[in-house]
């Protein structure tokens, strides 16, 4: 799990062009939207295309979103759980 | 009649206010530079990463224009030729692929040229009249009195005017800004003079 969680904050700073943050700067259960990274909705539909794109995961409802978006922690159990590649 | 107060060029890694060199950049590659010329700049804005390159050379030309700014009636004049072509075919390239096919939203927001105007607007609390025009060249015969007149007629106290080139790396910036006092008179000549250089 550690590992998938170090992979995905690499993924996220790739895809959302964080320029000025690096993985060690990202905390495992930090806020991704709001006061924690200050991510927008464009990147909430970047991250939906990541999870499709990297982990072959649709996400149906994109209300699933806000709690599967909440932190590394979060995300990284909900692609552990649902990922099919 | 208004005068121009300021002119910008951005180019060939180099930015020139008001004909002098005021910075020069390392890279010959726009993003390297773009992002070289924002760390000169000492700006702390994230969401600059996350433009396209037409909103960079924009966002960086009305920057430097817009240093120490307090107005906030200022109007935004943009033009270009080659409107968002330089996103469009990255964007294109994303979803020609049927079997890989993944557009991204991030880039496809900036499939329409006038975000730069919207990226600039936001970052200086802009909520004025604007207009992004598409032609072969800059239009002064045109912009020119359209710039009198929203000062004039008090739509705007000061017009910031851009011609902005962008595709596929090869860019080009010059920026005026308009307002009651300045250092040049606001005519055809003098905005021909400052396109071109």
């Amino acid at each position: 799990m550690a590992e998938l969680k170090n992979l995905l904050k690499q993924q996220i700073i790739e895809v959302l062009n964080l320029e000025d943050i690096c993985v060690a700067d990202i905390q495992d259960d930090d806020a991704l939207f709001g006061d924690g990274l200050g991510l927008d909705s464009i990147d909430a539909l970047e991250l939906i295309v990541l999870l499709d794109k990297q982990y072959g995961i649709k996400l149906a409802d994109p209300k699933q979103g806000k709690e599967i978006f909440a932190s590394i922690n979060t995300l990284a159990a909900f692609v552990e759980q649902n990922r099919t590649k | 009649m208004q005068k121009i107060s300021q002119y910008i060029a951005i180019r060939d890694n180099r930015v020139l206010w008001n004909d002098n060199v005021v910075f020069e950049g390392q890279s010959s590659d726009f993003k390297d530079f773009a992002k070289e010329l924002y760390q000169h700049l000492e700006i702390n804005y994230p969401k600059f990463y996350k433009m396209d390159n037409l909103c960079k050379l924009a966002f960086l030309a009305s920057e430097i224009a817009l240093t120490n700014n307090e107005e906030e009636d200022i109007a935004l004049l943009f033009c270009n030729k080659e409107g968002s072509l330089d996103s469009d075919l990255q964007h294109q390239k994303l979803i020609s692929n049927i079997d890989n096919f993944y557009p991204s939203p991030a880039l496809f927001v900036y499939t329409l040229p006038n975000i730069s105007i919207g990226e600039v607007s936001i970052r200086h609390q802009l909520k004025s009249e604007s207009m992004f025009l598409l032609a072969d060249r800059y239009q002064s015969e045109y912009i020119a009195p359209y710039c009198e007149l929203l000062i004039n007629s008090s739509k705007a106290n000061k017009v910031l005017c851009g011609w902005l080139k962008m595709i596929n790396g090869d860019y080009q910036a010059n920026f005026y800004l308009v307002e009651p006092e300045g250092i040049l008179e606001h005519n055809i000549e003098n905005i021909d003079q400052i396109i071109n250089k």
